[in-house]
């Protein structure tokens, strides 16, 4: 008994890891760099989080999961509440209804995905602050911010599938 | 069997509804957040506070080690262009000891007068130093998180200085986080004054590295080079403390370029100068007092 009690326990805590590395990388994205080049363009580290686990492990990555990890990244970040939320609810929404597509392609497959939903995200994100702070932000910024996400996805995914691998195979 | 098979299928249907239903909602509530955040600000203030406080102490932990590899990079990068700097301080040196000996006669001047005059000085303003625990930097926001709070005497609206220059004002305040609106930010008006012609104008952010001076009366003649201070308008700031220099003037658009850049940023000062200021009290710091 006392043996299933701790095996539930196990599978609790490594049914953590995708939501529990995606918070992670919402503080990464916070730490200052003091870092003269960092200063106006930080890659979206979460969104990546949120589109692997959406395909890899959906039932870790629920629709419940994405929408609180939202809100947290917008209190951080200082965004208007609930922008993150939707976003990272929609990107979820979409990989997941799509995942079947991606399991066993190649991985610029799932690059190439993550360009269209990373993209997506970034223009949604720019409309919806645009539109409650009643100004039209300006949209190069956000380009930018968007190619540093999309050079930033081969590490991050490598490092989702190590832990994948290591921690979520036999649960 | 296929009784049994269709009552599964059912099930799935009925799970899969659930689940639509689930997902539309979240939406919804997410849309609701945002509306929200509009009409109600205060109760949304409530709960970012609540999350910022509950944060703020891992960021804290987090930030150390990239300070000390902020430092290391920084250390490098002074060696590359230390002969070139040392031959700027030297000239700035003979430069600073002109104006020293000028600031003494000053000095001594202005006291002389002040004892003529029997002049009140202003009481001087109490201060907290607080560490930039969070900056998400990016396009969308120009605020940071510092890891002091309303326990430590933070109250909103205070002014935000690093060294001698300007750099915001407290935005919203928890038990022991705080986040500063930059004066870059979007939502950042700040009344300011060109310090030669004495020409007012509004400091607007815009998300960008260099806000505008809106409001500039065209006679104002500002030039590239123009040192821009507080106002002191609208009681929010004390009049005189420096921002930036205009950086450039196009087609009527006048640019700050801020003495202090948001990378820079790792001690600031949160001073209270005992203006009440424009803002309204805040009622999430003042219930925590309470």
């Amino acid at each position: 008994m006392k043996g299933s009690l701790l095996q539930r326990l196990d599978h609790g805590i490594r049914h953590l890891v995708p939501p529990g590395l995606t918070l992670l990388l919402i503080l990464l994205d916070a730490v200052p760099l003091h870092l003269p080049e960092f200063a106006l363009v930080v890659p979206l580290l979460p969104l990546i989080g949120v589109y692997y686990w959406s395909i890899y492990r959906p039932d870790l990555m629920s629709p419940v999961v994405a929408f609180g990890l939202g809100i947290v990244n917008d209190v951080i970040a200082g965004t208007p509440l609930g922008v993150s939320a939707l976003v990272y609810l929609l990107a979820q929404g979409m990989t997941a209804s799509q995942r079947r597509f991606f399991h066993g392609k190649p991985f610029r497959i799932a690059w190439w995905g993550f360009a269209l939903v990373g993209s997506g995200a970034f223009l949604l994100q720019w409309a919806l602050v645009s539109l409650l702070i009643g100004h039209r932000l300006e949209l190069h910024a956000v380009l930018f911010e968007f190619l540093m996400t999309m050079f930033s996805y081969p590490l991050l995914s490598w490092i989702f599938a190590r832990a994948q691998l290591a921690l979520l195979r036999s649960a | 069997m296929k009784q049994h098979s269709g009552a599964l299928g059912r099930l799935a249907t009925l799970k899969q509804l659930a689940q639509r239903f689930a997902f539309l909602s979240l939406a919804m509530a997410a849309f609701g957040l945002m509306l929200l955040g509009k009409a109600d600000t205060v109760l949304v203030e409530r709960m970012r506070v609540a999350v910022a406080d509950a944060v703020v102490p891992i960021l804290d932990v987090l930030s150390r080690p990239a300070g000390a590899i902020a430092d290391v990079v920084g250390a490098v990068r002074e060696l590359a262009t230390l002969r070139a700097e040392n031959v700027r301080l030297r000239e700035e040196n003979a430069n600073l000891l002109h104006w020293q000996t000028l600031a003494r006669q000053l000095d001594n001047e202005n006291r002389a007068l002040k004892a003529q005059l029997n002049f009140l000085p202003d009481p001087d303003p109490s201060f907290i130093t607080a560490r930039v625990v969070g900056d998400t930097g990016g396009a969308f926001v120009h605020s940071m998180l510092l890891n002091a709070g309303a326990h430590d005497g933070i109250r909103k609206g205070q002014a935000v200085i690093a060294g001698e220059f300007l750099v915001g004002r407290i935005a919203e305040v928890g038990g022991r986080s705080a986040r500063v609106l930059l004066i870059t930010d979007i939502n950042s008006h700040i009344p300011v004054l060109l310090e030669n012609s004495r020409a007012k104008a509004i400091l607007t952010g815009d998300n960008t590295d260099r806000p505008r001076l809106s409001y500039l009366s065209t006679s104002s003649n500002a030039q590239p080079g123009d040192r821009v201070v507080s106002s002191g308008h609208g009681g929010a700031f004390p009049p005189g403390l420096p921002l930036g220099v205009i950086s450039s003037v196009q087609d009527g658009v006048v640019r700050v370029e801020p003495f202090v850049h948001r990378y820079q940023l790792e001690y600031v000062t949160v001073v209270d100068y005992g203006l009440a200021g424009i803002l309204p009290s805040d009622p999430v710091s003042e219930g925590r007092d309470r």
